[in-house]
């Protein structure tokens, strides 16, 4: 630690001013770790009365409540939000201020134009990475978990029925049937809540790879076959060709028609989402259902949705709101806040705020430094390399024994041929058949283990050890004789080990399989 | 008696043979099959002591003092069998199993010398067909015998589990063989009696050496494997003396359990993803002490724990697997574990066993153990079961086990084990590592899963550790 502390950085919330935004980017929990972190931490008043936390909350935290959303803006080196700036937030930052927020950088090129030219540094939320270091500053999947429910609970109050199945006095209820489209963290929200709702859950995804999540929060996973793979760069979803997208309309309106409820969460990185409900699909579903759409702020995974808007087509109410995660708004902050707050515990070391460029999520996250831009980041080259960044690491290939080579068999096969031809010249008759009964025996007890649960491998051995101590037979036959000499007393023995051999195996046995129970 | 009734008894008993291993394949019908097998091996013997002795017997009746001999043989021999049996501890099966298999082997060999010394020199016998039957037979039952006898006192841990490995033992092994067959050779060409039968003594010597060398030069890892394939050579050695006498019963049998011995000897292997020529030719883990100390010290800080913690763990635990392993025969744990197990079920959590194929000393070891206990079989899980489960699982106990849960078989390519196929237990949210110390594996492997940020050790005797966890987790009921 220097003697001569910097500065305290000062860290503003203002209040958000999309129309319809009640989320709040720090909460005052969030804002007392802040305090602890060191910093100066400025809430303008009102900041989180939509997601109520009052004023008094965030003083009592430890921070300084302000009258308006200039002051904070003018003095914070550190502005936190939720949306992206936007109206005259730009010009209001400080000059060489830091930001971290929502950014969207690829739809939003003026914006950050803008801000470069307040030299300002910035992180985006929706940047970090799919890796598992960086999961704690996930703020995309935290938010969209929370759309994923709500969606679930908007659709479950305009459906107008329940959702779970009852046999009541009044009439037998039938359970809904849900279809998510995208299993991605939104969509496995939805298949939970709605399971829990008590309907059957369908879930369709193009990545085979999600099934086992689906089926482990009780979906049924729908399978698609086609000749290219879902799987895109990070873990999302990558676009598809036309043919591709026409089978899978084609299979989705399949399920749709089925559905009581549809709730689509597909989206591609970067690029408009994906038309995978079309109208005729709509058309096709009961009267009454409910589609929400959660990828309506990207133009819509249905063709029917209106963004921010709730209309109804051919009977069916479409939900193309984009605020579902802000209707939880409480919830919402509070991981946000979470997420904001991780991340400062990152970059912010010894007071100073100092991303750290050779930090694979730090520099992913970085869209501009000082004014520069730095977004995007370059391609990460480790999974550009590994084509399916599936969750659990595929394991190493185990090292393939070499088959053996077509001559060794050949060679195997020829000095078979030679042993039978020697054996079929000079091996004795009377060999013959004992040599039949020992090959059709062996090939009988080759078949009778393959199938022995491994459990049973103890058991199993000290039988065959038992019988094999058929060999007493032999010994019998052998002391047997005119008279009693050294022969009769060396078979003798060999009767003796051998019986102790079959007592022994069949008794062990008998009493190793008695503690075997259900 | 008919002289077809003895033949027909033969059929009887090879068939209830088959039945008994047939039902041995499944628990359900496991004891069945033993009972079968019991009585096949007793029509076996009363027919053929009948057809020797009993009214209508062969013209030159052998005399009753020899069936006195037998009988005594018999008595004392099933009198000590039933003794040991009853008296064994399921911890001390693989030695028993490894120790009866020996006396197959000593049977062969007697069986085959007293063929011998019944018999005259080659020409006047059956022919060379018939020396090569008795030389094979013995070869093979004393391999099986001085082998078993090996592996048996590595598994006792008499003798320590290290290889052995003479310089050249691969040619050792070939000049052995050689050695026999050149006196096989020469009891095959001389005329004198007393040659022929010192050449068998000799032939039975070189073959005793040999399954001393093979069995020794095998690493105490693959005990499991040893023990099945000493399993397989018992049969083998029966069937040989089944040639010998010309008895179709003899023949069946062995080769029954000579290729059931030899599958699991193979389902073994492939278990370690080892060739079973590797295996039977041992060295393995030779050049691991040396990789051990150079990662021990750069592997990094452990993280120890205590019981109350372990006890807290799995009280926040929703699902548990355990992974026991040989340290939990040794330290005789495995009937706390299972009330430890219990306690968890009735607190409503998932328990269940994962079973690796190699665990312990002998194939199947931990279900025998588990089955003792008092586990339920239907929880008790093969690795193939469990390794997708266990990145769902919150905690995995460790008992005892080390190799069998190694992550450097899937990702350190010079670890001797790598490519072995072990559970994942990494993938869990917590691993909870019950260890002596940090001592290697039987493998001699260094583990580096004690290392990892997820694992958290806890030193002791398995059986201490164990019953200390089970009274914090009755406390806190």
């Amino acid at each position: 630690m220097s003697e001569e502390k910097p500065p305290k950085l000062r860290a503003g919330i203002p209040k958000e001013i999309h129309p319809g935004e009640r989320r709040v980017a720090i909460v005052p929990r969030m804002a007392a770790k802040l305090v602890k972190l060191g910093f100066d931490v400025l809430v303008e008043s009102g900041a989180g009365t939509e997601a109520a936390f009052t004023d008094h909350a965030y003083v009592e935290a430890g921070a300084r409540i302000v009258e308006g959303a200039s002051a904070v803006w003018r003095e914070a080196d550190l502005i936190l939000k939720v949306r992206e700036p936007e109206g005259s937030e730009p010009e209001q930052l400080k000059e060489g201020a830091r930001l971290i927020s929502f950014l969207w950088p690829a739809q939003n090129k003026e914006l950050i134009e803008r801000l470069a030219r307040r030299r300002a540094t910035v992180l985006a939320m929706d940047a970090v990475p799919r890796i598992t270091r960086a999961q704690k500053l996930d703020a995309l999947s935290a938010m969209a978990n929370i759309g994923g429910y709500r969606a679930v609970i908007e659709a479950a109050s305009l459906y107008g029925r329940a959702l779970g199945g009852q046999i009541t006095a009044a009439g037998t209820v039938r359970p809904a049937n849900v279809f998510v489209i995208g299993a991605g963290v939104a969509g496995l929200a939805a298949i939970g809540c709605a399971k829990s709702l008590g309907a059957i859950v369908r879930a369709f995804d193009t990545r085979e790879a999600v099934r086992e999540q689906v089926e482990s929060l009780g979906g049924e996973f729908i399978t698609f076959h086609f000749d290219e793979r879902g799987e895109g760069e990070g873990g999302y979803a990558k676009q598809m060709s036309e043919a591709y997208l026409a089978a899978e309309q084609e299979l989705i309106a399949g399920h749709a028609k089925d559905a009581d409820i549809v709730i689509t969460t597909a989206l591609i990185p970067g690029k408009p989402a994906p038309k995978l409900l079309t109208s005729g699909a709509v058309v096709s579903m009961r009267t009454g259902s409910v589609v929400v759409d959660l990828a309506a702020e990207q133009g819509g995974n249905c063709a029917l949705t209106e963004r921010d808007r709730t209309v109804e087509r051919y009977g069916v109410t479409i939900i193309g709101a984009t605020d579902l995660t802000s209707r939880v708004a409480r919830q919402a902050s509070e991981l946000y806040a979470g997420t904001v707050v991780n991340l400062l515990e990152e970059v912010v070391r010894d007071g100073a705020f100092a991303p750290d460029l050779d930090d694979e999520i730090h520099r992913a996250m970085i869209v501009l430094q000082e004014g520069k831009v730095m977004w995007p980041p370059p391609k990460p080259e480790v999974r550009a390399a590994a084509p399916l960044p599936v969750k659990p690491p595929a394991p190493p290939p185990v090292p393939e024994k070499p088959a053996p080579s077509i001559w060794a068999r050949r060679a195997g096969l020829a000095a078979l041929a030679v042993a039978l031809a020697l054996l079929g010249a000079f091996a004795p008759a009377s060999l013959i058949p004992h040599l039949t009964v020992f090959l059709l025996a062996c090939v009988v007890g080759w078949h009778l283990v393959w199938n022995v649960t491994p459990a049973l491998h103890t058991p199993l051995m000290s039988v065959t050890n038992a019988i094999s101590g058929i060999i007493v037979i032999g010994g019998m036959l052998l002391t047997a004789g005119p008279r009693v000499d050294l022969g009769t007393w060396l078979a003798a023995a060999a009767v003796l080990v051998a019986s102790i051999n079959i007592a022994g195996g069949f008794l062990v046995t008998q009493r190793m399989l008695k503690m075997f129970r259900r | 008696m008919s002289p077809s009734l003895p033949s027909v008894a033969y059929i009887v008993a090879s068939f209830l043979f088959i039945l008994s291993l047939r039902g041995l394949s499944q628990p359900d019908t496991a004891r069945r099959g033993n009972v079968l097998g019991t009585i096949g091996m007793l029509i076996a013997m009363a027919v053929t002591a009948l057809a020797l002795w009993g009214p209508g017997a062969a013209p030159n009746l052998p005399s009753p003092s020899t069936a006195g001999v037998l009988a005594a043989a018999v008595a004392i021999g099933s009198a000590l069998g039933a003794l040991l049996a009853s008296r064994v501890a399921m911890t001390q099966m693989p030695e028993l199993v490894a120790v009866l298999h020996s006396f197959v082997g000593a049977a062969a060999v007697l069986v085959g010398i007293v063929t011998k010394l019944r018999g005259g020199p080659a020409a006047e016998t059956g022919g060379i067909a018939h020396e090569l039957e008795i030389a094979i037979g013995v070869l093979v039952g004393a391999v099986t015998f001085s082998g078993s006898v090996v592996a048996f006192l590595k598994l006792r841990g008499t003798v320590g589990g290290r290889p052995l490995l003479l310089p050249g033992r691969n040619l050792l092994n070939l000049a052995m063989l050689a050695g026999a067959a050149v006196l096989v050779g020469v009891q095959l060409a001389t005329t004198s009696h007393e040659t022929a039968v010192l050449c068998l003594l000799g032939v039975t010597a070189i073959a005793l050496a040999l399954g001393v060398h093979l069995v020794a030069a095998i690493g105490g890892g693959d005990m499991p494997v040893v023990v099945s394939m000493l399993n397989s050579y018992s049969g083998w050695a029966a069937a040989a003396a089944g040639f010998m006498l010309s008895n179709d019963l003899l023949i069946i049998t062995g080769a029954l359990v000579g290729a059931s011995g030899a599958i699991l000897s193979y389902i073994m292997c492939v278990a370690m993803n080892r060739s079973i020529l590797n295996v039977v030719f041992g060295g393995f883990g030779a050049q691991a002490p040396v990789a051990a100390a150079v990662e021990a010290g750069a592997a990094g800080p452990v993280h120890e724990t205590s019981v109350p913690e372990v006890a807290e763990l799995l009280g926040s635990a929703k699902s548990v697997i355990v992974v026991p392993g040989f340290g939990m025969a040794v330290a005789q744990a495995q009937h706390a574990v299972r009330e430890i197990t219990d306690a968890l079920a009735a607190r409503g959590k998932t328990v269940r066993y994962a079973i690796h194929p190699v665990a312990g000393r002998l194939p199947g070891h931990m279900n025998v153990l588990l089955a003792e206990a008092g586990v339920s079989y239907e929880i008790v899980k093969e690795m193939d079961e469990v390794n997708d489960e266990l990145g769902d699982t919150d905690v995995v106990l460790v008992i005892g086990a080390n190799d069998i849960v190694n992550p450097a078989a899937q990702d350190d390519p010079h670890s001797p084990i790598y490519g072995m196929p072990v559970l994942e237990v990494w993938k869990a949210g917590r691993v909870v590592m019950l260890k002596r110390s940090l001592a290697a594996g039987y493998a001699g492997i260094d583990n580096p899963l004690c290392y990892r940020d997820n694992t958290l050790m806890l030193f002791g005797d398995a059986k201490q550790s164990v019953t200390k966890l089970l009274a914090a987790l009755q406390g806190a009921a």
